[in-house]
């Protein structure tokens, strides 16, 4: 390493991490939970990354050194998933990380993001991104307001232009009772991805109410969807149809 | 060339059994390795060949099905064979199902029922009767051992000294076999299937002569009478053969007498020895190369050729030893390591995955699922990857299944000599090569026990009493790192020193009252033996160090000075993480037990090695171990084999088989097991992913010199019962729909919803 290693002396906040799962992206991951997060979904799973200035403080040479410890596992079975929160929150941090992991060790490099930010991004910072783990939440823009509190025109746009880049694309959507499992806004949410030419999969991620513990630790913030049930199985069934009917492969 | 040349006789017998084997050098000298390298032929392709069972099969294992049921309901053992003790030939022939059975050979004359085996000890066998509730043994035996025959067991009391027995009673060494057989020497079975028994007599005889006329040492005395014993051992097995109508004289011609021959080999060895663990070896290239002839020669069909190792394969689920309740304590659910070593490489890069690997793992679905025998993969990142994925398959869909590096242990050497291509496992973890390589088993010392001694003075923490002489309590309100480093050096020298003791007394007297005859037939005469010795506790005692270096320790004293509890201020550095700070500590622990060792001298020169595995003995120890001050109360199990504690290990799996992995198999050449759990669901979403992704982490694992692997896919029941014991799972772990969640925290109704979702797809 050069005496001088301003991209290593970055430093970004991260909230945790976790080795050996195997559902987000292909093989088994080594997944970097990054803080902070710009929107406020109803049904989180993570609320508790949303602080932005939380969890630790670590330089980009010191959490690539965490992960590369991991790399001849991570080389053969797997490789690296940024998520979070929102990773792109700290895109200064992220894209060195990623740059270095993939320098220094050649992993197989996925981000997990919702999006709205990709677009502010030159395309050159995705050159070490192997695949965008796309999380898109609603299709119509009043709905995406309510659940999320946030626009949902970025979030489309960054779809949009990272297909254009060739990115490949797994598109995630969490299907919840009563706001995301109606039949108009599943079908155009369809059509959507379908016209993404660069999507590989897309996971349709059945709702559940588990973080619930996660929730009441959290002061200011309440749990709308505590009671809200899960999806049944017919109806999950009947959405990866409606995405496989347009030849999108589902897992 | 170290091997020794067969009788000049055997070469004029060129056997039909020979016909269309290529390769020489095998039919001049005993080299089954070298029959497999000229012959065997690695099966690249996937699983879609595999027939399922046998109208034959299906009848037996039912037969045998309904009897492991009464097993279970009378508490555990069926019927005892009380009036003679077990020997190669002391019993009548035995059947399951006469009709159906393909493969025959029982332990006595009946499945299930067990033999005695008083020359290990009379007290055992007597004990063992008395606490299932069966009659006790005939006076005509109790007569010959207590007046004209002296037992392993006796002979080891006869020699021990006080300090052994004071370490034996206080549990600081535990699980010695000198209540019960050593076990763990595998007989190289495979040689009287390919070169049948008058060859081997032969080979035994020409040995012999090589110290006719030589000076009379008791090292040549020891061998000559040795060798006699191990002829008049394969004549018995000829005898036990002709019983069945079988003549294994000569070799075995067909694949079904390569099976019969080399399971009655097998069988033989059983018979006469009590082990604890009684590996069956590296068969399958072997039995593959039979098959395969047969095959081609139109002889057998694919479903015959699985019916062959069906059948074989619950012969094994069936050995049975009679066990006193104190080592089913130990070694919980009746365990007999009938362990099968299955693919791994050839030193020439060619795989040794045969169709008949494939057939063995078939087994699992053909008769349900076994934890008999011991099925041991030995994985290569090398491996072909239809074998890999057919692997991977078994393992989740069986959780029966475990793995160990190849890579790691072919090159690896003992004594001298890489482990190559031959070796097998006994046991778990252990490996040797087959028929050139035995062990001395030699169980555990507690490493956390012996912590606390280095605490308290040597006395123990639980029972007061002093084992350790010479040496004074710790003093202070916290304990200090450097002073605790440097008694518990101290200790682990003593202790050492005493292990070894006891080690050599069992194995002199082991192989004087209680010898492997047959086993040891099956060997090379200049076998090379080690003394497999072991550490328990490694997590805790780690911990525990890395809290009294990186936390403030604070002992609480009894009224008699002993520390029984710890107060611990502050966080330490876990063992499980792949944290450096941590994990060196363990590594350290590991390397220093085994270098002092390795001062001392071996009963028959043997090459010392150590095991970082409990098996279920994790229980045990845990029992017998105060609180620790690591933060483990009194009483609670430790970690099983090289785990880190459970609930410490806060990074994921994978984390915690880095830090395993860092324990160098150099430092613990008897293996080093590590125990991995996970949902089918945190494996990937669909059985072909989770297939494809847990084939890459063994790989991985592999790639990060992992030693060994043992998978749980935890299925249904698992989850169900953490429901009702949550302590038991503090980590369990769950993915759901690309998130983590910690399973004892959710409600009732949701952890009911996630096993009907968890298992769905998998049903
Ligand atoms: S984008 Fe993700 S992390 Fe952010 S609020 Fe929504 S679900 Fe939570």
């Amino acid at each position: 390493m050069p005496a001088a290693d301003p991209e290593g002396a970055r430093t970004g906040y991260v909230h945790s991490y976790e080795t050996g799962g195997a559902v987000d992206g292909p093989g088994v991951r080594f997944v970097l939970f990054m803080n902070g997060c710009q929107m406020r979904c109803q049904y989180c799973h993570n609320p508790d990354t949303w602080k932005e200035k939380a969890g630790r403080l670590q330089t980009v040479a010191q959490t690539a050194a965490d992960i590369g410890k991991y790399a001849p596992f991570l080389q053969v079975a797997g490789g690296l998933t940024i998520s979070g929160g929102e990773p792109l929150l700290q895109a200064g941090f992220v894209g060195a990380l990623a740059r270095r992991v993939k320098a220094e060790h050649g992993l197989h490099v996925a981000l997990d993001t919702n999006g709205a930010f990709a677009g502010r991004l030159p395309d050159r910072w995705f050159d070490p991104v192997d695949l965008v783990l796309l999380d898109l939440k609603h299709i119509d823009p009043g709905r995406h307001q309510a659940l999320t509190a946030t626009p949902l025109a970025p979030v489309l746009e960054s779809a949009q232009r990272l297909a254009r880049m060739g990115m490949p694309l797994w598109i995630r959507y969490v299907l919840v009772p009563g706001w995301t499992d109606d039949e108009t806004h599943v079908e155009r949410m369809a059509d959507f991805v379908a016209h993404l030419p660069t999507v590989e999969r897309v996971e349709v991620l059945p709702f559940h109410n588990m973080a619930a513990y996660k929730w009441e630790a959290l002061a200011g913030s309440r749990y709308a969807l505590a009671d809200t049930p899960s999806p049944s199985r017919e109806r999950e069934a009947w959405v990866r149809a409606r995405f496989a009917a347009r030849g999108l492969e589902t897992a | 060339m170290d091997i020794p040349e067969l009788h000049p006789r055997l070469e004029s017998v060129l056997h039909e059994g020979w016909q269309g084997f290529r390769g020489e050098v095998w039919k001049r000298q005993i080299a089954v390795r070298e029959f497999i390298r000229a012959n065997h032929r690695p099966h690249f392709g996937d699983a879609a060949f595999l027939q399922g069972p046998s109208a034959r099969t299906r009848r037996l294992w039912e037969a045998v099905a309904g009897l492991l049921r009464q097993e279970r309901e009378r508490g555990g053992v069926l019927a005892v064979s009380t009036e003679t003790g077990s020997g190669i030939t002391s019993h009548a022939p035995g059947y399951i199902r006469r009709e159906d059975e393909v493969i025959v050979g029982l332990q006595t004359d009946a499945p299930l029922k067990r033999a005695i085996f008083p020359q290990g000890g009379l007290r055992m066998v007597e004990q063992s009767l008395a606490e299932y509730g069966f009659a006790p043994v005939p006076e005509t035996i109790r007569n010959i051992f207590e007046h004209y025959r002296k037992s392993h067991n006796e002979g080891v009391f006869d020699v021990y000294d006080p300090e052994i027995l004071a370490c034996r009673r206080s549990g600081v060494i535990t699980g010695l076999p000198d209540a019960y057989g050593r076990g763990r020497i595998i007989g190289d079975y495979r040689r009287v299937a390919l070169y049948g028994v008058d060859a081997l007599i032969a080979e035994r005889r020409s040995l012999k002569g090589d110290t006719d006329g030589a000076e009379f040492t008791e090292s040549v005395i020891r061998e000559r009478e040795e060798i006699a014993e191990q002829v008049k051992a394969l004549e018995e097995l000829k005898i036990m053969a002709l019983a069945y109508g079988f003549d294994i004289s000569k070799p075995a011609a067909t694949a079904r007498e390569a099976v019969q021959w080399l399971y009655f080999a097998y069988l033989g060895a059983a018979k006469e020895a009590n082990g604890a663990a009684t590996g069956i070896g590296r068969i399958t290239a072997f039995l593959d190369i039979y098959i395969e002839r047969d095959l081609r020669a139109g002889l057998i069909s694919e479903a015959e050729a699985q019916e062959l190792v069906d059948q074989l394969i619950i012969k094994c689920r069936i050995i049975r030893y009679l066990r006193t309740r104190d080592f089913d304590a130990l070694y919980s659910g009746d365990p007999t390591w009938v362990t099968l070593s299955l693919a791994g490489m050839g030193t020439e890069g060619r795989p040794l995955v045969s169709k008949t690997c494939f057939r063995v793992l078939q087994s699992l679905y053909n008769l349900g699922l076994s934890p008999e025998p011991n099925l041991t993969i030995l994985w290569s990142t090398r491996l072909p990857e239809g074998f890999k994925r057919f692997a991977a398959q078994v393992a989740i869909d069986t959780s029966a299944v475990q793995f160990e590096n190849d890579d790691v242990m072919r090159p690896q050497e003992v004594g001298g000599v890489p482990l190559g291509d031959d070796y097998a496992i006994a046991c778990c973890v252990s490996a040797m090569r087959v028929g050139r390589q035995m062990q001395f088993f030699g169980a555990r010392a507690n490493l956390a026990k012996a912590l606390l001694y280095a605490i308290n003075g040597g006395v123990d923490e639980l029972t007061g009493v002093r084992v350790m002489p010479g040496l004074t309590p710790i003093k202070g309100d916290v304990l200090d790192y450097d002073e605790v480093m440097t008694r518990f050096g101290q200790v682990q020298d003593w202790l050492a020193g005493v292990y070894v003791r006891a080690l050599n007394a069992i194995h002199y007297m082991h192989d004087k009252y209680a010898p492997e005859r047959l086993m040891m037939a099956l060997h090379d005469r200049d076998v090379l033996r080690t003394m497999a010795m072991g550490i328990a506790g490694l997590s805790i005692a780690a911990d525990s160090l890395s809290a009294i270096r990186h936390a403030r320790v604070k002992p609480v004293r009894n009224a008699s000075g002993v520390a029984v509890d710890f107060e611990i201020e502050g966080d330490y550095p876990a063992y499980g993480n792949n944290d450096d700070a941590a994990d060196r500590i363990a590594v350290e622990l590991a390397e220093g037990f085994m270098a002092r060792l390795r001062r001392h001298r071996f009963y028959r020169n043997a090459v010392p090695t150590q095991s970082v595995l409990t098996i279920t003995s994790n229980v045990v120890y845990g029992k017998k171990t105060g609180a620790t001050p690591c933060g483990r109360p009194a009483g609670q199990p430790f970690s099983p084999g090289a785990n880190p504690t459970n609930g410490r290990d806060r990074n994921g799996w994978i984390a915690a088989g880095f830090s395993v992995a860092k324990i160098p198999y150099a430092a613990a050449q008897d293996g080093i097991s590590w125990t991995a759990s996970s949902t089918p669901g945190s494996l990937g979403k669909t059985p072909e992913e989770r297939i494809v992704n847990l084939a890459r982490c063994i790989d991985g694992f592999c790639n990060a010199k992992g030693f060994h692997i043992n998978v749980n896919v935890l299925d249904r029941d698992t989850l169900l019962t953490a429901m009702e014991h949550p302590e038991e799972y503090p980590q369990l772990t769950i993915r759901v729909s690309g998130y983590a969640v910690n399973f004892i925290r959710l409600t009732r109704e949701q952890q009911l919803d996630v096993i009907a979702r968890t298992f769905h797809a998998s049903c």
